[in-house]
C-alpha cells in the first residue's frame, strides 16, 4: 500500500476508535453523574412510586452498559430517540436546525479564511512596517475578547452608532437566498472576527519561516517583486500549516456557533443545545453534544490527513 | 531589568482589579441586590456608570460580579493546575503504563470542546459555585497536564534526578523537590493564561444562564440581564463586557511578559 493511504487510513480510523470513545464518555458520562432523568422530569418532590414508574416506562432499570449499546444502536440508525420535555422527535428537531447552523458557519468560514489568509500575506509582506503592525495589533484584541462580548460590541457599534442592521437575526423556511444572508450578516462578522486573528497570525507566521529558506533568496535575486515572490515561492511551501490551522480554527466555529446563536437568537442546533440543558433534556442533549463532537473530530481528522497529503517527502516516498 | 510599558499597564489593571474584588464589600457605593434608581439611567454623579434593567447601580454590581468572576476564576485555574502538575509530574516521571492511561484519557477529554463537555456535564448536576469550579478546573487541567507533563519530561532525564532516585528518594519527593522547582518558571507563565480561560468560559457560562445563578451577581450574567437594553440604544450591557474584555487583555500583557523572561532566560522557546 501507498505509504501515504496507509498514514490516511489510520489516521481515520484512529478517528473513528476516538469518536466511539467520545460517544461512551458522553452517555456514561451523564450517567454516571448523581441524579437521572426521571427525577429531572419529576422534580424534587415527586413520590418514589412515580419515580419508580416512570423509570421503567424509560428503561432506565436495564443496566447502563444495555441502556448505551440500544442508543448507539438507534443513534447510528438516525433514531436519537424523542426530547423528554415535549416528546418531539430529536431527529427531525435537530434536522431543521443543522441546515441553519452549516449555513452560519459556511457563510463565516467563506469569508473568514481567504480574508485571513490575504491579510496575513499583507502582514509578512510588510513584516515590521505599519501595515503588519495594525493587522496585529487588531488581531491581538479581537483574540482575548470571548465570542459574546464581541458580538454585543458588534451589535452596539453597527446598530446604535452605525445603524446598518436589525439586532436579531431571524430565518424562516421561505426565506430566499439573499434575504437568509442579510439576515446572518452581524452573526456572520462576529465570528469571522473570532477565528480570523488565529488563522492570520499563524498564516504570517508560517510565510515568514518560509521566507528564511536560500530559495527565496534566489527568487529575490532574480528580480522578482515581493509580492511575486511570497505568491509563488513562499505561500506553496507554507500549505500545510495554513491549510491545518485554518481547518483547527473551522472547528473551532462549532464553538463559536453556541454562542453567537445565543445571542443573536438564531434559530439552529446551538441554542437548540443550550435550551435543553436548561431544561435538563438529557436525550437531547446527548445527541447535540454526540454532532458537535463529532463535526469537530472530523474536521481535526481532515486537517491531519490534509497535512499528510501536503507534505511532499511523505508523496515522494525514496 | 526596565519594565515595558505594556507589563506595566497590565500589572496595574490586574492588581486594580484584584484590589477591587477582594474590598468589593467596602468600595460598592450600593447593595448589591436592591432597586436604587429608575431603570436604565444614563452615567450620572450618583450613578457612574448608570443603572442596569431594573435600576440596580451597574458601578456597584460590577464590582460585585468582579469579586464572584475572579473568585470561581481564581478557584478554578488553582485546581486545574494542583491536578494537572501533580498528574502531570506523575505521568512524567512514572512512565509505562501510568503515562499512557493519563494521556489517552486526557486526548479524549481534549477531543471535544471544552464548552460542549461541560454544556453535556451541566446538564445533569445542579448548578452551584463548587460544581462550576470543579467543572471548569477539571476540564482546564487537560491543559495543564499535557504542558507539564512535557516539562517534567525533559526535567526527569537530568543528572540532579537520576542522582535523587539513586540516593533512593520517594517519588513524591522527586516531584516536588526536584521537578516542581525547576518547571516553575514556565507554568506561571501557563497559570496567567488558565486564568483568563477561566475567566472566559465562567463568563460564557454564565451568559448562556448556567453559571452563576442570581442573586448572586457575575460579569456575564449581567450582560445576559442587559442585553435588551442594547436594540434601544442603552449600553448597560457594554459595561461588563468591556470589564471582561479589560480583565482578560491586562493579564495577558503580564502573562506575554512574564513569558518572554522565562523563554530569555531559557535561551529559546520554553516548553
Amino acid at each position: 500500500m501507498h505509504p501515504i493511504l496507509k498514514l490516511v487510513v489510520q489516521r481515520i480510523a484512529l478517528g473513528l476508535i476516538l469518536l466511539l470513545a467520545v460517544s461512551l464518555v458522553i452517555f456514561l458520562g451523564t450517567e454516571a453523574l448523581p441524579g437521572d432523568t426521571a427525577q429531572a422530569i419529576l422534580g424534587q418532590s415527586a413520590t418514589p412510586e412515580a419515580l419508580a414508574n416512570l423509570r421503567e416506562k424509560l428503561g432506565l432499570t436495564l443496566p447502563a452498559h444495555v441502556r448505551y449499546i440500544n442508543w448507539l444502536w438507534a443513534a447510528l440508525h438516525g433514531d436519537l430517540g424523542v426530547a423528554l420535555t415535549n416528546g418531539v422527535d430529536i431527529a427531525q428537531a435537530i434536522g431543521q436546525r443543522l441546515g441553519n447552523t452549516l449555513f452560519l458557519a459556511g457563510c463565516a468560514a467563506a469569508i473568514s479564511v481567504p480574508l485571513a489568509i490575504g491579510l496575513g500575506l499583507v502582514a509578512a509582506r510588510y513584516q515590521g512596517r505599519w501595515p503588519d503592525k495594525v493587522i496585529s495589533g487588531v488581531t491581538l484584541t479581537t483574540i482575548s475578547l470571548p465570542e459574546f462580548v464581541a458580538a454585543y460590541f458588534v451589535i452596539y457599534l453597527l446598530t446604535q452608532v452605525f445603524p446598518l442592521f436589525q439586532p436579531v437575526a431571524m430565518v424562516f423556511p421561505g426565506m430566499g437566498f439573499w434575504e437568509k444572508l442579510q439576515a446572518v450578516a452581524l452573526p456572520v462578522i462576529v465570528l469571522v472576527m473570532v477565528v480570523l486573528a488565529h488563522m492570520m497570525r499563524m498564516t504570517r507566521a508560517a510565510i515568514l519561516n518560509v521566507m528564511q529558506s536560500a530559495y527565496i533568496e534566489t527568487a529575490e535575486l532574480k528580480g522578482l517583486s515581493p509580492m511575486q515572490v511570497i505568491w509563488r515561492h513562499a505561500l506553496p511551501n507554507a500549505i500545510a500549516p495554513i491549510v491545518s490551522v485554518v481547518i483547527l480554527n473551522l472547528a473551532y466555529l462549532v464553538v463559536g456557533v453556541v454562542v453567537v446563536e445565543v445571542v443573536f437568537g438564531y434559530n439552529a442546533l446551538g441554542q437548540y443545545l443550550v435550551d435543553h440543558v436548561t431544561k435538563r433534556d438529557l436525550p437531547v442533549v446527548q445527541a447535540v453534544g454526540l454532532i458537535f463532537a463529532g463535526v469537530y473530530i472530523g474536521l481535526n481528522i481532515l486537517a491531519d490527513v490534509i497535512s499528510i497529503i501536503a507534505n511532499p517527502r511523505l508523496r515522494h516516498p525514496k | 531589568m526596565r519594565l515595558p510599558f505594556s507589563a506595566i499597564l497590565g500589572i496595574f489593571l490586574t492588581s486594580s482589579f484584584l484590589f477591587l474584588a477582594v474590598f468589593a464589600q467596602l468600595l460598592a457605593p450600593y447593595p448589591i441586590d436592591s432597586a436604587v434608581g429608575g431603570v436604565w439611567e444614563a452615567p450620572s454623579a450618583t450613578h457612574w456608570l448608570g443603572t442596569d434593567t431594573i435600576g440596580r447601580d451597574i458601578f456597584s454590581r460590577l464590582i460585585y460580579g468582579g469579586q464572584i468572576t475572579i473568585f470561581v476564576a481564581l478557584a478554578s485555574s488553582i485546581l486545574a493546575f494542583s491536578t494537572g502538575a501533580f498528574f502531570g509530574f506523575m505521568a512524567a516521571v512514572k512512565g509505562g503504563w501510568v503515562d499512557q492511561i493519563m494521556s489517552r484519557f486526557v486526548d479524549l477529554v481534549m477531543a471535544i470542546p471544552s464548552l460542549i463537555v461541560a454544556l453535556v456535564i451541566l446538564s445533569v448536576l445542579p448548578l452551584n459555585l463548587t460544581v462550576l469550579i470543579l467543572v471548569i478546573g477539571l476540564l482546564d487541567s487537560t491543559r495543564v497536564f499535557r504542558l507539564s507533563r512535557a516539562v517534567a519530561m525533559d526535567i526527569a532525564v537530568m543528572d540532579y534526578v537520576e542522582a535523587a532516585k539513586l540516593r533512593g528518594e520517594k517519588q513524591t519527593w522527586v516531584i516536588f523537590r526536584e521537578i516542581l522547582p525547576n518547571a516553575l518558571s514556565p507554568l506561571v507563565a501557563e497559570f496567567g493564561l488558565r486564568f483568563i480561560f477561566a475567566v472566559l468560559f465562567i463568563s460564557t457560562l454564565s451568559f448562556l444562564g448556567l453559571g452563576i445563578q442570581p442573586p448572586l451577581a457575575d460579569w456575564g450574567g449581567m450582560v445576559k440581564e442587559n442585553k435588551d437594553g442594547l436594540i434601544y440604544g442603552k449600553s448597560a450591557a457594554l459595561m461588563p463586557a468591556l470589564a471582561i474584555a479589560a480583565l482578560a487583555i491586562s493579564v495577558n500583557l503580564v502573562a506575554d511578559w512574564v513569558l518572554s523572561r522565562t523563554t530569555s532566560l531559557k535561551g529559546g522557546r520554553g516548553a
